[in-house]
């Protein structure tokens, strides 16, 4: 199950996107988006998603 | 840049006014000196090349953040190519982006180095006195190294004479410490508001560092131990620090005074105690929760404890991350991206050198008059109690002296006076009394609040009603000091005024608290 960045309360701050382990996350308008063909949750990988832990706002980040 | 040089002996602050009989004492470690008897209390960054080793003054004598005396004379600019933080604060709120608002943390257009770099030589360019470039923010600097230190590079090529800062919650410095160093950025402003885990977890609900979000106490932990360890690397580095500290009242105000000492200990050249800037609509958890920020005397009573301690900084403005100008002014909207696109940009270093050196020379020549005019009045002095001391509020448009008419203010300067010294303590922001050619009679109760612990305001003009109504509330309006260098008009005045208390005529009272005026200056809230 990809995550997804809800576009209206995303800041364009750019916190996720090095943090990203699979290099998902780009900039679009402004905002960030994930690519779902490349998000894994960063299962496996860290013990929480990492856009998730590093972004400023509440609920921005959530499943697709 | 710091082309030119200066006799040793060329400059004293305001601050190093002494009274007669006073020795100065020898500097202490890492800059800035304290000095004898009343002095101390104001040293800090008003403080002169007698104060500190001759290698520090050039760090510093230009510098707007770092020497009181600079803001006057020389710009500063920020430029936001950072946008990512790496810690929460309570009273942050990354989401709010309103020209209109105006405090760190806040911008209207991202840059990317690139641009950024065009801006910062349109700038130079436009404005020859902006000699530092900062980038603190919007979010950390270095939570952002390779936006920030890609930055830092291009402009240490580009632009060798402009002194570089950076500002940082402090998280991910010791990691970047030879970075730092590399690009010879030599300012760094480090924000801490407490030296303690169980006050710092009230401020920080969480930090992301080791690719986990952490919360609690141990946050608050693991961000004050890199605080420490990244101040002792810059200082044993020999960068200067300034550190930068949020006055929040019932968290950290108490605190403040151990903070001061603790980064005294480790180095800290200057300390800015800051008041907590705090309104529900800007959305912070502090804002939404209704914690206040400090008044006016809280915040002079705070800073004045930790007088003798780490000297402090008095003059911050809490500017945006991306403002240009003067200290207290913001020409952010001459420089937008498409304006700096149709800008021709030519980098002449020597325009820059030999307009800096005049700037110097009216320094200097400002600085000889001022002296002169402060030893008359000071001649004139009637007996008075020592430890009389008022609160004065002064209009001025700048060259030291008091030019303002009142309705054309839209700040004070704030003078503590007795009889042997006038010194600076503060701004105070206001709304501009007089728009459009007339009073605006609304305005004067914000006024009236915002330099209410004053017992007098200097202004070169005033109107009938604003003057009558400063008058009903106890402020002395005092407009016969028109044009002339701010310490010398307020210690006449003080003279003046020592004489009616002293005849009988007045009698002298204590006056209330006075309320500081939320955000920064922006030229939209002046227009």
């Amino acid at each position: 199950m990809p995550l997804k960045i809800i576009a209206s309360t995303c800041t364009g701050c750019s916190a996720c996107e090095p943090e990203c382990p699979n290099v998902a996350i780009s900039e679009k308008g402004g905002v960030f988006k994930i690519d779902p063909s490349k998000c894994t949750e960063c299962e496996g990988q860290f013990d929480a998603p990492q856009c998730v832990s590093v972004c400023p706002v509440d609920g921005c980040i959530v499943q697709a | 840049m710091d082309a030119s040089t200066l006799a040793p002996t060329a400059f004293i602050g305001i601050g190093q006014i002494k009274p007669l009989g006073a020795a100065p004492e020898p500097a202490s470690h890492g800059g800035c000196g304290t000095t004898g008897g009343e002095g101390k209390a104001s040293c800090g960054s008003s403080d002169g090349p007698q104060d500190m080793p001759a290698e520090i003054w050039e760090k510093v004598k230009n510098h707007p953040c770092y020497s009181e005396e600079a803001h006057h004379h020389y710009a500063r600019m920020h430029v936001a190519v950072a946008p990512a933080c790496n810690i929460q604060c309570n009273y942050c709120n990354r989401k709010y982006d309103c020209s209109n608002e105006s405090r760190p943390g806040v911008v209207s257009q991202k840059l990317t180095p690139d641009q950024a770099v065009k801006k910062v030589l349109a700038v130079a360019s436009e404005i020859p006195q902006m000699t530092v470039l900062g980038i603190a923010g919007p979010g950390d600097s270095l939570a952002n190294p390779k936006k920030t230190f890609d930055t830092m590079r291009m402009l240490h090529e580009q632009a060798p004479d402009i002194k570089l800062c950076l500002s940082t919650n402090g998280l991910a410095l010791p990691d970047l410490v030879d970075e730092i160093v590399k690009y010879n950025i030599d300012h760094v402003t480090i924000t801490i508001n407490m030296v303690d885990p169980a006050v710092g977890e009230k401020i920080y609900p969480w930090i992301f560092y080791n690719h986990r979000r952490i919360t609690g106490y141990e946050a608050a932990k693991i961000l004050h131990e890199r605080q420490m360890l990244g101040l002792e690397m810059l200082t044993a580095r020999g960068v200067l620090t300034k550190i930068n500290s949020v006055l929040i009242p019932g968290v950290n105000d108490h605190h403040m005074m151990e903070v001061n000492r603790e980064v005294k200990k480790r180095g800290a050249f200057l300390h800015n105690i800051m008041p907590l800037i705090s309104e529900p609509e800007h959305g912070t958890y502090f804002g939404l929760n209704g914690q206040r920020g400090p008044t006016a005397q809280e915040l002079k009573a705070v800073q004045d404890a930790c007088a003798g301690g780490a000297n402090l900084m008095r003059h911050c403005r809490q500017c945006r991350a991306d403002a240009v100008g003067l200290l207290g002014e913001d020409r952010s909207e001459e420089f937008t991206l498409d304006k700096i696109e149709e800008m021709e940009v030519v980098y002449d270093l020597d325009k820059r050198r030999s307009y800096q050196e005049q700037v110097e020379a009216e320094r200097q020549q400002q600085h000889a008059a001022k002296l002169d005019a402060l030893a008359s009045a000071q001649a004139s002095m009637p007996e008075v109690d020592a430890d009389m001391k008022v609160l004065i509020a002064v209009a001025t448009e700048g060259h030291g002296r008091v030019n303002q008419h009142f309705g054309h203010a839209t700040e004070f300067q704030i003078f503590e006076v007795s009889r042997d010294q006038a010194v600076f303590i503060g701004h105070r922001r206001v709304d501009l009394y007089c728009q459009g050619g007339y009073g605006e009679d609304e305005q004067l109760p914000s006024i009236v609040k915002a330099i209410n612990d004053c017992h007098a305001v200097l202004v070169s003009k005033i109107g009938a009603c604003p003057r009558d109504e400063l008058k009903a509330a106890g402020i002395e309006p005092v407009d016969q000091y028109a044009h002339e260098f701010i310490e010398k008009a307020a210690l006449s005045w003080f003279a003046d005024y020592a004489g009616r208390v002293g005849r009988g005529e007045v009698a002298h009272q204590p006056r209330g608290d006075a309320s500081i005026r939320q955000g920064a200056f922006t030229s939209e809230a002046a227009a």
